[in-house]
């Protein structure tokens, strides 16, 4: 019995490893009186995975079985896999006995969609309803609205989760309905308007009945598969964007395209995933929530496409060169949050730190900003000014110059006697070599 | 003049009370287990009084801001050299500074306080993460692990909070003492007999119930099965998860 639960949860982890979302933030829950767990709002990563990324939930499908036939899932209903299905109770005893261990931090609940919508989906909020009733879990609860599933199915599955998300994947229609011909924006902004809706109102009921249910307080998020199609970056952000702004999304996750059905013809062929664009994209996201960028200037019609050379907030400055240099000593939080090589914390440090005295640079590299790459863009009564007259384009040079390491010593002034490399013969051999000639 | 305590917070407080009351001006202040003999400077012994201490920390508290009041505890938990004096700076700032100390970042010894007590902040949280309970036999959860420095007391709150209705131990392997929790209230332990390895913490099966062995196995599988292969990176994994940790994790038995 325990052998089978154990190869179906494996089956099915690895079926959902595609979703990258794995946050476990945004919401407070104390824990009840008899009850375990509760969430916290930082949130907290347990493990981490050999490729880098973070454990935090234990992310599963319930099922991998799948009525559709989208191209660039894995679970696709055409391709010959493993298939396995958890039931109810599986999934809470797992989500429980992972829990108590400290493994996880709560539950992030995906499926594929079997017989319909509406089926798929009660039997994923009945897995949040027993946990949260039966055994008072009171740990953190991601799951996944299905596109389909009737309102009130969704608005049961609010009430007991803390996130729910419904994934778009490809970031265009037309792209979709080509890549998934079930699918399409309306289906997928039908739920993600609805959560929107009763999120809102759900915290409007809170602000006069305090023992009102909450809903997914901790918002929604959505993933990008970037890569797959050939949207630009500009598209991509601008949709990112709107998701924030009009469906008041917590998150965007970008997830690089895997060529996962390479047999595909609808697909590009690509050996490794665009892992350097999916990072820019993510300093894009992040320049939009923290550094209060938006999404047109870090993108335009110029520049439809992120420098994968550069990040984009020195591809900002440097474009806006105009704009430099600030002093540090004056200029408003704003603003200095858009200096290539201070941070979030770094700026803040700044702002209460000048409150004491005049800062100046080795106050700064103390405090931890980046000195290689800031000096370029702020005055401190200290700098030379002569710096800041570089033209653009030398500055950039100059600073992805600076960037590389630096060789660790002097290379070896010594002539080898025998080498390996193709333009240096061995010293010996040349001699006799010429001699011949 | 350099001033000896006797290793406790407490001690080091009165310390401070008494450089206030007879306006002391110290070259150096340090715990009597490091203490070194030194030459040329006047060595004074102070004995710790709790009264003291706590006028020095309520007095305190006033002066910092509610969200950053543990910092003073945080930092001196670190045992970093030099630290005291640069708390006893941070100290002296906070009661005649109009503005919030905490905010002086342009000031050496306050951004040494500051970011010691990030270090011993973070490995708080660290054991967070990465302790693994084992159920065993008595249906106690135990686990065990090394942190560099002494904050299992910063992490009883979150985890009574959290495992409230299970009882648990977790063990300061390197420090030898640790919490145990009955469901009510947790208390200070240090276990004579040492049931488990003293390495890893791991207990041998035979004291575990039959279905820890299920739930560690289904967990290994867990992590092997979410990981992509595609996108492998062990260097982020261990900048994330330092190894040091890696003996006490679940996942990451053979």
């Amino acid at each position: 019995m325990n052998d089978i639960v154990q190869k179906k949860l494996n089956i099915l982890a690895d079926a959902a490893k595609y979703d990258v979302s794995c946050a476990s933030s945004g919401n407070n829950r104390a824990n009840t009186q008899g009850g375990v767990g509760n969430a916290v709002n930082c949130g907290i990563c347990h493990s981490f995975t050999e490729d880098g990324r973070c454990i935090s939930l234990l992310k599963v499908l319930m099922t991998n079985n799948c009525i559709y036939d989208c191209a660039y899932c894995i679970n696709r209903r055409t391709n010959d896999r493993p298939r396995a299905t958890l039931t109810v109770e599986e999934l809470v005893d797992l989500t429980i006995g992972f829990y108590r261990r400290n493994y996880i931090e709560g539950l992030f609940l995906s499926s594929g969609v079997i017989k319909s919508p509406d089926y798929t989906m009660e039997r994923m909020m009945l897995v949040a309803k027993k946990l949260r009733i039966e055994e008072r879990y009171n740990g953190y609860i991601h799951m996944k609205a299905i596109p389909g599933a009737s309102s009130d199915l969704i608005h049961q599955a609010g009430i007991w989760v803390d996130r729910l998300s419904v994934n778009i994947e490809i970031p265009s229609n037309p792209e979709l309905k080509r890549l998934a011909p079930e699918k399409n924006y309306v289906d997928i902004y039908r739920p993600m308007n609805f959560i929107k809706e009763n999120i809102i109102a759900q915290k409007e009921e809170r602000k006069h009945l305090r023992h009102a249910p909450t809903f997914a307080p901790a918002g929604q998020s959505t993933q990008l598969i970037v890569g797959a199609t050939p949207e630009s970056d500009r598209q991509i952000l601008s949709l990112a964007s709107d998701l924030y702004q009009g469906q008041r999304l917590k998150r965007v996750y970008y997830s690089g395209y895997l060529p996962v059905n390479e047999y595909d013809q609808r697909l590009p062929a690509i050996k490794t995933p665009p892992l350097v664009r999916e990072n820019r994209l993510y300093q894009s996201d992040w320049l939009m929530r923290f550094y209060k960028f938006k999404a047109n200037e870090i993108v335009s019609d110029e520049h439809p496409f992120l420098d994968l050379e550069i990040d984009p907030k020195l591809a900002w400055a440097l474009r806006n060169l105009h704009q430099f240099p600030i002093n540090v000593n004056k200029a408003p939080y704003e603003m200095i949050l858009r200096v290539p090589g201070i941070g979030v914390q770094s700026a803040q440090r700044i702002i209460e730190a000048r409150k004491f005295r005049t800062l100046n640079t080795q106050h700064l590299t103390k405090i931890g900003v980046v000195m290689k790459r800031a000096k370029y863009f702020i005055v401190n009564n200290e700098l030379p000014a002569s710096v800041f007259d570089l033209p653009s384009e030398t500055l950039r040079k100059q600073i992805i110059l600076g960037d590389k390491p630096k060789p660790k010593s002097q290379p070896d002034t010594q002539l080898k006697l025998f080498s390996f490399g193709d333009n240096v013969k061995p010293l010996r051999l040349t001699t006799n070599l010429a001699m011949l000639d | 003049m350099l001033l000896v305590y006797d290793g406790t917070f407490e001690g080091y407080l009165s310390v401070v009370f008494e450089v206030y009351k007879r306006k002391l001006e110290p070259t150096e202040i340090t715990a009597k287990e490091h203490f070194q003999h030194t030459m040329f400077t006047s060595k004074e012994e102070i004995t710790t009084d709790f009264d003291h201490a706590e006028r020095v920390w309520k007095g305190l508290q006033q002066k910092l801001k509610p969200e950053l009041n543990q910092i003073p505890y945080s930092a001196w938990l670190s045992g970093e050299k030099g630290i005291e004096m640069a708390l006893l700076e941070y100290i002296r700032q906070a009661f005649i500074l109009p503005l919030s100390v905490e905010g002086n970042f342009g000031d050496a010894n306050i951004l040494t306080v500051r970011k010691a007590a990030r270090r011993v902040m973070r490995e708080a949280m660290r054991v967070l993460q990465f302790v693994r309970f084992q159920c065993t036999l008595d249906g106690i959860y135990f686990s065990a692990i090394s942190p560099e420095y002494d904050v299992l007391p910063l992490t009883i709150k979150q985890l009574q909070n959290r495992f409230a209705d299970q009882n648990w131990v977790v063990y300061d392997l390197k420090r030898d003492y640790g919490f145990y929790y009955n469901k009510k209230t947790s208390e200070e332990i240090t276990l004579a007999d040492k049931t488990f390895s003293r390495s890893t913490g791991a207990m041998p099966a035979n004291l575990l119930q039959e279905e820890e062995g299920f739930y560690q196995q289904a967990w290994i599988g867990y992590c092997k099965s979410t990981t992509i292969r595609e996108r492998l990176n062990p260097k982020l994994q261990r900048q994330h998860m330092p190894k040091r940790f890696w003996k006490y994790l679940t996942e990451k038995k053979r």
